[in-house]
């Protein structure tokens, strides 16, 4: 009675080694790093790495480590001032291809590495940083791609010589036209620039109003989080941070975490900014339809544009921090095919004549509305530069106009691409490095504090069986961080209180695996069946018990944010796996000691 | 070892029991809801709901709250709540959300304050929460209680029958009630991690009304030609070892993580220690007196006759 059939302790034992494997990596402490990320995306070489440490041992310092991980190259010091001395020597020799960042990388020998395993990433409350949350304003995202038809439905009704206005209010599309005769084949030429589009009648019988359908909307607000998103990491990669999080949030909402950054200044700027330029034709006639005066920033003089944009923001492909030979600061920018070809025919037919540079930027305002305050976008465009197109070029070229903080700002917004929406600030934390090492220092003892404790009572209250539970308990540690490793989700403070609790609950299941044998005893069971008797009659009373908390588990995780989710997650994970370690783990040590054989008490 | 004499004969669930155990039970229950209604405040909300500014500082030296305050106040941040935070030499500084407020400006100048006369002063933690955030994460906490709570008598209702769902439904929301209700007579910081607290003692609470259960469903059974109150109360007394022993272990470790977690988690540990404290009587009263006082019997456990066509119960 009670042996298991040696399949199933093989099972338990493969399950722990797995454990002990995946757990393993989180022994090995980190050590200071550089990481270096390509700037256009690729990932890094070989070559390249062997170059960056070639160029290193160059200067007399040589790196504990150098790999290639998830398309970066990561090279270890000994030191932090290796480090430091490093970062600072690659970030000059490679910064038109590189993005440079200093970093804490896991001090994992290279076997580990090379199985693609990985420590448990520590939360930003563990390790200092900060964490942002930004709100998409949805309506200018819709409202852009609105302007984006209005202009589309204009250039086609001229195409077509059907005389019109088109005006955009609440994005609704006004399309009025001249003659009543021409509204069918308006309207096929708008149908066919968007068959999805709602076209309905005017009130006055001489106009059709325009409308995009709640799916296109929603179409396009998918659109536009996921061009921020990418729009966000490229900023946030451009800005040197090592392990950026950019996720995102809700409908409306994108979390950006950025680890080891201190101060959020800087950051704000970069992340929320919304500058972008657009290329224009003066209007020296002044009275073109379309036309517009705009200021002129400083002493730039104001200038009537035309409608017509020669290239955008979005068709920069490449932008740099530049000085002109006159010594002015510059951006250098490169635009794509499209934007290129533009802008060959437009200087090609526009020779002598002048073109603006048009800065466009979102502010943030407070407006009065009702008696109370509110913040809103509000778009600003000043003409940056007005220069006389001197001969012809397509696709490369510098814009002046601008001091030097300016021009290096614009340059990063510009390779880095344009928001689709803007996005505002609603909720920012920052951690610094001390209390990120203080959270994790507490605890860390908690849990070893906590551990003792309950490991000490159980081998008081349960003797030898209490010992297996220990086992048991200790084995569920291991799942817990193995697990926890695997998925790659972040060890927070709350996390570790999950686990905390974890440890008091799990051995819950033990406790009435034992005080059920107990009881068997009492009531005169022999040894051997007292032991089955109260693994099987226990289990429903388990599996019970720990579904119910399960559940309270996965509410959290489907409602709770941040610190909610950290714990909810431990806890979930911790329940699991206890029920594995404290059913079948236990039964397999009890069986293996006291299974199969004629015993006269057993030490519970 | 053991920690009570095996087969213990408390008459848990006598007639007297009940009502000592019920009058207890109101008591607490309208202690805490007058605390929540009379307060202005019922509870001391953290920035998570409230939306505003908070600011861990570190300082070399023991803090000087009074001249902190007096900084705050002549810099135009009269509304500043000024405390210590663990060690006397760390300060928190709260702020409700500020008109017009440029989160960039607002920093330094809060920083240029707190550090007056004081070099080498430590910014630890900085947190802006906007007030429409706040209002979301309260409005999901309380539609996550309400969810688990409903799921949980789904599950038991499917598992035993609809009196012990409510019984266990009745012992969460004292839990809960008087949880909530602690933190608000004493006016500890009611904050995000307080949620996820009160969440995990509505699992930990049922866990424990759950096994009572379990070993009531299987005495009713073995135990034929006995009344239901005297079958209750035997599985009461059977489970009593476990019921204590496991809540022991649990506390050692909440101990441990309130004394040695640090301040900001111990919001947390206390609302567990509470939680489970209460829970753990509970189970014992409310969860079965409830089910008993709803005139529970053994009938109400019998299987029913099967429809051939249903598949088999559930684990």
């Amino acid at each position: 009675m009670n042996r298991y059939p040696s399949w199933l302790n093989v099972l338990v034992l493969v399950m722990l080694m797995t454990g002990v494997l995946f757990a393993l990596p989180n022994i090995y402490g980190s050590a200071p790093a550089v990481q270096l990320a390509d700037a256009r995306g690729n990932s890094i070489t070989e070559l390249q790495l062997s170059n960056f440490v070639r160029s290193l041992e160059s200067d007399g310092v040589t790196p504990e480590a150098a790999y290639i991980s998830d398309g970066r190259a990561v090279i270890r010091f000994d030191s932090v001032e290796d480090q430091q001395r490093s970062g600072e020597r690659l970030r000059t020799r490679y910064d038109q291809e590189t993005n440079v960042a200093l970093t804490l990388a896991p001090r994992l020998p290279e076997w580990v590495r090379n199985l693609g395993l990985n420590p448990m990433s520590l939360g930003l409350d563990l390790r200092g940083g900060v964490y942002v949350l930004l709100e998409v304003d949805m309506n200018t995202a819709v409202d852009n791609r609105m302007q984006g038809y209005e202009q589309e439905f204009d250039a086609r009704l001229r195409d077509a010589r059907i005389r019109h206005r088109v005006e955009q209010k609440n994005q609704i599309i006004t399309v009025r036209l001249a003659n009543v005769e021409d509204t069918a084949q308006a309207r096929a030429i708008i149908a066919d620039a968007d068959s999805d589009l709602l076209i309905g009648d005017g009130a006055d019988g001489k106009s059709l109003t325009v409308r995009m359908t709640d799916a296109q909307i929603q179409e396009r607000q998918d659109f536009a989080i996921e061009q921020n998103m990418t729009t966000l990491r490229n900023r946030v990669d451009q800005l040197g941070v090592a392990e950026p999080l950019v996720q995102r949030q809700g409908v409306d909402r994108i979390v950006v975490q950025l680890p080891g950054v201190q101060d959020p200044n800087e950051l704000e700027k970069i992340l929320t900014a919304t500058a972008t330029l657009e290329f224009r034709l003066v209007d020296q006639s002044g009275d073109q339809p379309g036309s517009r005066t705009y200021p002129g920033r400083g002493v730039e003089a104001p200038q009537v544009l035309k409608r017509a944009v020669i290239a955008s923001g979005d068709e920069i492909v490449d932008a740099g921090f530049t000085y002109t030979p006159e010594g002015q600061p510059a951006v250098s920018v490169t635009l794509d095919s499209a934007g290129g070809e533009r802008m060959l025919a437009t200087t090609r037919d526009n020779v002598g004549k002048p073109m603006s540079t048009l800065f466009i930027e979102w502010r943030e305002e407070d407006v009065m509305r009702g008696g109370r305050t509110e913040k809103r976008k509000v778009k600003t465009e000043e003409i940056i530069n007005t220069a006389t197109i001197r001969g012809v070029f397509k696709n490369r070229f510098q814009i002046t106009g601008m001091t030097p903080v300016e021009a290096q700002v614009l340059a990063i917004l510009l390779r880095a691409g344009a928001l689709a929406a803007p996005v505002y600030k609603v909720d920012e934390r920052t951690i610094g490095p001390s209390l990120g090492q203080d959270n994790i220092d507490r605890g860390f003892q908690a849990i070893q504090i906590g551990f003792l404790a309950v490991i000490v009572f159980m081998a008081v209250y349960y003797r030898w069986f209490g010992m297996i539970a220990n086992v048991a308990l200790f084995s569920n540690l291991i799942f817990i961080v193995a697990v926890l490793s695997l998925v790659g989700a972040s060890l927070t403070l709350p996390g570790i209180a999950g686990i905390v609790l974890t440890v008091g609950m799990a051995v819950d299941a033990n406790v009435l695996i034992f005080e059920r044998i107990r009881e068997e005893i009492v009531d005169g069971a022999p040894p051997q069946a007292a032991i089955h008797a109260g693994y099987e009659k226990a289990l429903s009373s388990i599996a019970d018990a720990n579904i119910t908390t399960l559940i309270a588990a996965i509410v959290l995780l489907a409602f709770g944010t941040g610190p909610i989710k950290g714990f909810a997650i431990t806890l979930m994970i911790g329940i699991l796996t206890s029920m594995f370690t404290a059913i079948v783990g236990t039964r397999s040590i009890v069986n293996l000691v006291f299974g199969g054989r004629k015993i006269a008490s057993i030490p519970v | 070892m053991r920690l009570i004499k095996h087969k213990t004969h408390i008459d848990f669930l006598g007639k007297t029991r009940r009502k000592v155990a019920l009058t207890i039970s109101v008591l607490f229950i309208i202690a805490s809801i007058a605390s929540l209604v009379t307060h202005e405040r019922p509870l001391e909300l953290g920035i998570d709901f409230t939306g505003g500014i908070l600011l861990e500082v570190g300082y070399p030296e023991a803090a000087d709250l009074v001249s902190i305050r007096n900084n705050l106040a002549a810099a135009d941040f009269e509304d500043a709540q000024v405390q210590r935070f663990g060690a006397d030499t760390d300060v928190l500084v709260r702020l409700p959300p500020q008109d017009g407020w440029d989160p960039d400006e607002l920093r330094e100048e809060l920083r240029s304050t707190v550090a007056v006369g004081t070099p080498g002063v430590d910014l630890r933690r900085v947190e802006f929460v906007s007030p429409q955030v706040g209002k979301e994460l309260t409005e999901r906490g309380g539609l996550a209680m309400i969810i688990a709570l409903l799921l949980i008598f789904v599950y038991v209702m499917i598992r035993f029958q609809w009196k012990f769902a409510a019984g266990a439904v009745a012992a969460l929301a004292h839990d809960v009630i008087i949880t909530i209700g602690f933190f608000s007579i004493f006016r500890f910081s009611f904050d995000l991690t307080v949620v996820a607290a009160v969440l995990a003692v509505i699992g930990y609470s049922l866990n424990d009304t759950v096994v009572a259960f379990d070993r009531i469903r299987e005495n009713f059974f073995k135990l034929r030609g006995v009344s239901a109150e005297e079958s209750m109360n035997t599985s009461i007394n059977e489970m009593l070892a476990r019921t204590l022993i496991t809540g022991v272990t649990t506390l050692l470790v909440l101990v441990a993580l309130l004394v040695l977690g640090g301040e900001s988690i111990a919001p947390f540990s206390i609302a567990l220690i509470i939680g489970i404290v209460v829970g753990t009587y509970s189970s014992i009263y409310t969860a079965s007196a409830t089910a008993l006082t709803l005139g529970v019997n053994a009938q109400d456990l019998l299987e029913p006759v099967k429809d051939p066509d249903l598949i088999d119960d559930l684990p």
